[in-house]
């Protein structure tokens, strides 16, 4: 794979997509899912979200889980946890480096 | 009853706000062949309509893979000609994009600017194949048929060159999307 651990920070599609997929989830449950992370703000469209899926595929963050019925259900890998870890850790530098310089609710 | 109504669009993004147009007097598209829009009765605005350009024709499995997915989100497939799907949605079922950041929306555009350009180079090269026929060759008597390839081929010149002009809103959102991706990502 040669890239277990990613520098680049997240598109706001993935991040949510790999949180939602911690549980089995087919395309819609995502979306709806998505949605009510993020109180209604992100709403995926269904190509962004059909590419999204086919990415993440192939760089193994994501996998097949069988599914109920004809609908596709997808679940995180060990490698996509690790990649959200990575992502967290980024996160946080930037909220704390934003609160203790622009100030904020917690700051 | 049945509408049909015949239109020829050159900017997908006309057409489809023309088919939202339609939907929301009671019009809803359920058929279209080349240049043929048949329309269906139904109550004012029920349908958002999305016009999308797939990688490959319609009916390859890729797109079919596609078309499934994008209907398991709640979406009706309504027709295609070529690469081009249409799509419509309830409009009571809320907002219904295809596209919902810029990356997508970007790539996007780029296939149908690069289809565009596709279709204006394959004319110019027709046309420029046809006017060489024009020009009489040595011990070749000149025909009838000569002339008949050389005003085609200029026909085909032209075309091409509004083919090429009706791509530049596509290219205008390709820049600004661009630009707007350099901030942004949705």
């Amino acid at each position: 794979m040669g890239e277990s651990t990613t520098r680049g920070a997240l598109t706001e599609a993935v991040y949510y997509i790999l949180l939602s997929l911690f549980e089995p989830m087919h395309g819609y449950g995502i979306i709806q899912n998505v949605e009510r992370l993020s109180g209604g703000r992100v709403s995926l469209g269904a190509g962004t979200l059909y590419g999204a899926l086919s990415t993440l595929l192939e760089k193994g963050w994501i996998s097949p889980a069988g599914g109920s019925g004809r609908r596709k259900e997808y679940q995180i890998t060990a490698l996509g946890k690790e990649i959200v870890q990575t992502e967290i850790a980024r996160l946080d530098e930037l909220l704390q480096n934003g609160r203790n310089i622009a100030g904020g609710k917690l700051a | 009853m049945k509408n049909v109504i015949r239109k020829l669009f050159f900017n997908y993004e006309k057409e489809e706000k023309w088919l939202n147009e339609m939907a929301a007097q009671g019009k809803a598209l359920i058929k279209y062949t080349w240049c043929r829009y048949e329309f269906e009765d139904t109550p004012k605005g029920e349908y958002i309509y999305r016009v999308v350009l797939l990688d490959k024709q319609a009916s390859h499995s890729e797109s079919q893979k596609y078309i499934q997915f994008v209907e398991e989100t709640g979406a009706e497939y309504v027709a295609s000609y070529l690469r081009w799907v249409y799509f419509r949605k309830k409009a009571a079922d809320g907002p219904f994009e295809l596209h919902s950041d810029i990356d997508s929306k970007l790539r996007h555009y780029k296939k149908v600017q690069a289809a565009m350009t596709t279709a204006a180079l394959i004319n110019f090269a027709t046309g420029i194949l046809c006017i060489r026929f024009f020009f009489p060759q040595a011990d070749v008597p000149y025909t009838a048929a000569d002339t008949a390839f050389g005003v085609v081929g200029v026909c085909l010149l032209v075309f091409s060159v509004i083919l090429f002009s009706l791509g530049a809103p596509i290219r205008k959102s390709v820049r600004r999307l661009a630009k707007e991706k350099e901030i942004h990502e949705s």
